[in-house]
Formats: C-alpha cells, sequence, structure tokens
C-alpha cells in the first residue's frame, strides 16, 4: 500500500507542479525517489508534527496541494489541533496520510497501532476520511483526492497488502462504497486492510451455503448512506469489519445510518473492543486476540445467522 | 505631519476604534498593546497593494486573541469601511473574538489557538521561496504564547529551511492569563534562545514607532536567516488606568469610561 500511495503521488508530481511531499522523518525506503525527483517538493520536516501540518497549511494557503506523511497515530493524534485549527477550520486540502493503520505495527506495541484515529478524524468538521482497501484503491485514493475541496486523512498500511479489485479501472469515486459481490442475507462491509479478510470470511461463509455481500467502504466519512440502505435492503444482517476501535470507526457509521433510516438490519460490529493490545505480537496474532480473525468472524455471523 | 506623526494619528484611529469595539468582549488590554506594531507593519513596512494581491506581503496574527486590532488596522487601512467595526461579537456577524481566514479582506489565517501562526507562516514562506517569489511572512505572537512547544519545534524548522523572509514579532507585554509572564515561565533569555534556535534577534520598544521602522529595515538581521523582533510593550497601552494590569485580558471597556478614554488618547502626543 505505501508503494501503491508513492507510486501514485509521483505520478501526480509529474503533472502537477504544486504536489508537495511533506515527512515527519517516516517513510525510510519508500520515500527517497519522490525525494531525489522532487528536492523542491519534499521535505522531511523532521520529528516535528505540530510544525508538519503547520507548514502544509502555509503552503496550501500558498495553493499547493500538500501531502502529509507520517505514522498514522502521530499524523492524526500528535497534531490534532493543528488538523483541527489550521486544516479544518480553514477548509484547506491538505492530505494527511497515515501509515500503519490499526495493529499493522504489532509488536511495536500500543503507541504505533492506530486504533482511534478514524474516530478522531472523522470527527472533525469538514474532514473527509478515507481507507483504502487494496492497492488499487490507494492509486485512486490519491488521484482523486487532489479535487477535495477540504482536508482528508488517508489511512493506509504498509507493504504488500493484496489487490482485492483483479481488474484495473475500478468504478472508484470518495464517498461511494465499491460492491464486490452482490449477495443476499449477509453483508460484510469492510474498510481499509479488513477488506481481505472480508473476502476470506465471504469465501468461509460461502462454503456453508451463504451468499454474503461484501463492500469496500473505503470512505468512512461522507459515509456512502444510499449504498447503506440499498444493501439492508438484501441483507438483514450486515456485518462491519475494521482494525479500529469499536467505538468511533466504521461500524458507528454504519449502524448511525441503520438508525437513522430505520433500516430492517441487524448489526454485528467487528473491530478492536476499547482496548489497547495487552501483549507483543504481529499483527495476525493481535487481530485473533480482538475476535479479527477469519476463521473467528465467519463462526461469529454463523451464529448469528443461525438465530433467524 | 511628517511621517512619524502620521504614524503616532493611525495609532490613535485604531485605539479609539478598539476602545468603542471592546465595550464588548474581553482581551482590550491585547490589543491596545499591539496597535503601534500593527500600525508599522500595515502603513509603512508591509507591501499590500490590495487585499487579494499574490504578491503581497502575508501578515498572521497567531496571538488571535487580540483580533479586534487587526480588525481595526484593516479597516483604518481602508480595506473595508470603519462602519463594520461596530459590529465586532455581534450575532452572526464575521468579527468573530479570534480571527477567521477569509472572513474580512486582509484577514489571512484563522488563529486563537497559541502556537500556530509560525508554522503556517513557514509554509508561506516556504511556497514563496519556491515560486521566486519575493513576498515576506509577518507572523506576530504573544510572549505567553511561545511557551508553546509548536513555536520551538516551528523555529527549528524556519532556521533549517534558511526562511530569511520570514520575521516574527514577539509582543512582549509581560502579562498572560494569570500573572506576569516572567512569573509563570521566566523570559529573560528571550535573545539568547532564539539566537541559540539560529535566528537574528532584535529588541526594540515596540511603542516607538520610528524604532520599530529602523528595525523592520533592518531585516533579515542575519544573512539566511529568520528574524525575531522582540517588541517590548505594555498591555493595555494608551489608557492608563488599564497599563501594565493583566485584568486587562478580561475587563470590556465601561460604558461610561468610553468618552474620557477616547479623550485621554486623543490628548496623548
Amino acid at each position: 500500500m505505501r508503494r501503491a500511495f508513492i507510486k501514485a503521488v509521483t505520478r501526480l508530481a509529474e503533472e502537477r507542479e504544486d504536489v508537495y511531499l511533506l515527512t515527519g522523518d517516516a517513510g525510510f525506503t519508500i520515500l527517497e525517489d519522490f525525494r531525489a525527483r522532487f528536492p523542491d517538493r519534499y521535505y522531511n520536516i523532521g520529528i516535528a508534527e505540530a510544525a508538519m501540518v503547520g507548514t502544509a497549511a502555509g503552503l496550501a494557503l500558498a495553493g499547493k496541494q500538500v501531502f502529509v506523511y507520517t505514522i498514522a497515530p502521530f499524523a492524526t493524534m500528535r497534531c490534532f489541533e493543528q488538523v483541527r485549527v489550521d486544516l479544518c477550520y480553514q477548509k484547506l486540502p491538505v492530505k494527511l496520510v497515515g501509515v500503519g493503520q490499526g495493529v499493522t505495527y504489532g509488536s511495536a506495541g500500543a503507541t504505533h497501532h492506530a486504533i482511534e484515529d478514524i474516530g478522531v478524524m472523522r470527527v472533525l468538521p469538514g474532514m473527509t476520511v478515507i481507507c483504502p482497501g487494496d492497492p488499487r484503491e490507494m492509486a485512486e485514493t490519491v488521484r482523486r483526492s487532489i479535487s477535495l475541496e477540504g482536508p482528508c486523512y488517508i489511512r493506509l498500511g504498509k507493504s504488500g497488502e493484496p489487490v482485492i479489485h483483479q481488474k484495473e479501472g475500478i468504478d472508484f469515486s470518495i464517498g461511494r462504497g465499491i460492491v464486490l459481490e452482490r449477495g443476499e442475507r449477509v453483508a460484510l462491509i469492510a474498510t481499509g486492510n479488513m477488506l481481505p479478510e472480508a473476502v476470506k470470511t465471504a469465501a468461509a461463509l460461502k462454503k456453508k451455503g451463504f451468499q454474503p455481500e461484501v463492500i469496500s467502504m473505503h470512505t468512512v466519512k461522507p459515509i456512502d448512506a444510499e449504498l447503506i440502505e440499498e444493501t439492508a435492503g438484501r441483507c438483514a444482517l450486515i456485518a462491519t469489519l475494521e482494525e479500529h476501535n469499536l467505538i468511533g470507526g466504521l461500524g458507528d457509521a454504519v449502524g448511525g445510518v441503520i438508525l437513522e433510516k430505520n433500516l430492517p438490519a441487524r448489526l454485528v460490529k467487528f473491530g478492536i473492543p476499547d482496548a489497547y493490545a495487552a501483549t507483543a505480537g504481529c499483527q495476525d496474532y493481535l487481530r485473533e486476540c480482538f475476535g479479527l480473525g477469519v476463521g473467528q468472524m465467519t463462526e461469529k455471523l454463523l451464529g448469528v445467522l443461525s438465530e433467524d | 505631519m511628517d511621517s512619524t506623526d502620521q504614524l503616532r494619528e493611525t495609532s490613535r484611529r485604531i485605539r479609539k476604534h478598539l476602545v468603542r469595539m471592546h465595550r464588548r468582549g474581553s482581551h482590550f488590554g491585547s490589543a491596545m498593546s499591539i496597535a503601534d506594531i500593527l500600525t508599522v507593519l500595515f502603513f509603512r513596512v508591509m507591501n499590500i497593494p490590495s487585499p487579494g494581491d499574490p504578491d503581497r506581503d502575508r501578515f498572521i496574527l497567531s496571538k488571535g486573541h487580540a483580533a479586534s486590532a487587526l480588525y481595526a488596522t484593516l479597516a483604518t487601512k481602508k480595506f473595508f469601511d470603519e462602519s463594520v467595526l461596530e459590529r465586532y461579537l455581534h450575532d452572526g456577524e464575521c468579527l468573530y473574538g479570534h480571527p477567521v481566514a477569509k472572513s474580512l479582506p486582509g484577514v489571512e489565517v484563522s488563529s486563537g489557538s497559541l502556537g500556530h501562526g509560525l508554522a503556517i507562516g513557514v509554509g508561506l514562506a516556504l511556497a514563496a521561496k519556491n515560486d521566486g517569489k519575493s513576498y515576506r511572512v509577518f507572523v506576530l505572537m504573544g510572549d505567553g504564547e511561545i511557551q508553546e512547544g509548536s513555536v520551538w519545534e516551528t523555529a527549528i524548522l524556519a532556521d533549517r529551511l534558511r526562511l530569511d523572509n520570514l520575521i516574527a514579532i514577539i509582543d512582549a507585554n509581560n502579562l498572560q492569563g494569570f500573572d506576569r509572564v516572567e512569573n509563570i515561565q521566566p523570559i529573560s533569555t528571550f535573545r539568547r534562545k532564539w539566537e541559540a534556535f539560529g535566528w537574528g534577534v532584535e529588541e526594540v520598544d515596540g511603542h516607538d514607532h520610528a524604532a520599530l521602522l529602523e528595525a523592520f529595515g533592518r531585516v533579515p538581521f542575519r544573512p539566511g536567516a529568520p528574524s525575531v523582533i522582540v517588541a517590548r510593550t505594555v498591555k493595555g497601552k494608551g489608557v492608563a488606568e488599564m497599563e501594565g494590569r493583566f485584568e486587562s485580558h478580561y475587563l470590556s471597556v465601561p460604558a461610561d469610561r468610553v468618552e474620557d478614554w477616547l479623550r485621554e488618547i486623543d490628548e496623548k502626543s
């Protein structure tokens, strides 16, 4: 995902002279090519997130399209108030890019996990929140972020995420979920790096005779209420999948739509149960700790489906 | 009138606006404190042919709580009608207690949370350099404000980027929310701190127009380095019973004092 990101930003920088990339001293082995090709539009601001976001705001006031890249918790929470005042209050089109969504950084520990970032970015007026589900969505996100009038937060993992959309030229627009598979009775709505897990969970449910709908809800804000309504017409059980606290993320966004529109659907939220990782562990291990393993989610859904 | 007489007349006009405006709201003292700095900047130092000119010098009021002084200056500069000032803090109007970018001609940046303006100034100054533009960026901060860590993150950055088109001004009135600044976080080493961070530093009397002009005329103080002017000021300057009182951070102008204070400002040279 990081490679898809930098490739897309590099292409943009080739096309447009106003594209800048700032990093908070993160992105070793990822950003070097950009630095070499665009030395006047690449700045390693150092370990100074508040200064970095403020600088991005100043550049944006001067008409620049600025991508701000660092590890997700530091991009969103260390400098939260700069994001709020300098970017959101001023409606500046700065793209905040957080690396290491959820528990991507595994054994590094919870300082490096981003489990609150979607929540804290969602509550900011005017902030768009995008968690691309695969490298193709990532590339589209970068390309289309340029036309946003206000700030956005782009959440990405690290490297090696699988390509989920098999064909290029996916039908992608910010704020519109993508239906990967149409289904009935049960829908899996995933964001970010849980999209591959949703696909695997859907495959497991298929083996049990179900026909799940699979949706990539890459944009958590604004949430695609229309698609949720449509899906609820086919699926009485909606499951949300996110590597994020169960409070404040995709599940709550979808749940809000279900309640507000009075949709006839039951919601099952998969996410991190309001806790920091209690032990060291790799991403897969921690996912299991939080009930985010494919087997665990499949079992839970089968249980709910059997209640009907 | 010679040049400094005109400036004195301008700052009197701004201060009188402030007395009338501050029948509402707080931060009267904070605004009076910077009236001379703004006068010199907007009427002599900065090049702003019009608020929308792409090559204009940029001004960032980082100590956003003195917004009224910015509004009064911009109105005196005729960027908008002076009658607009009567709507300061009124319901449904755009004269907020802390400035909002583009709410009025000449208001460049939203501020109010301290410690933000300098980094925004760095971004603007960096864009000017890269775009080959000659505009300069002026950022006015409070002396309490520079207790914010983000100021020092940015101080390091501006030095490294060699932004000699960035000029910070510290309104050093030595008063903040609870007490004298020096009793809360000692600031006696302003000069040494900024110099240690690579900046060129000058200290001036922030109410002496000639001294301010002279200092602004010499920036950058060090070749290739950002500059900071430590302007020694008096909170509430212009109204004797408010001068040097930290309460002037909070108090509104009492309705029955307005005429007396206007007269006092007029009578002062």
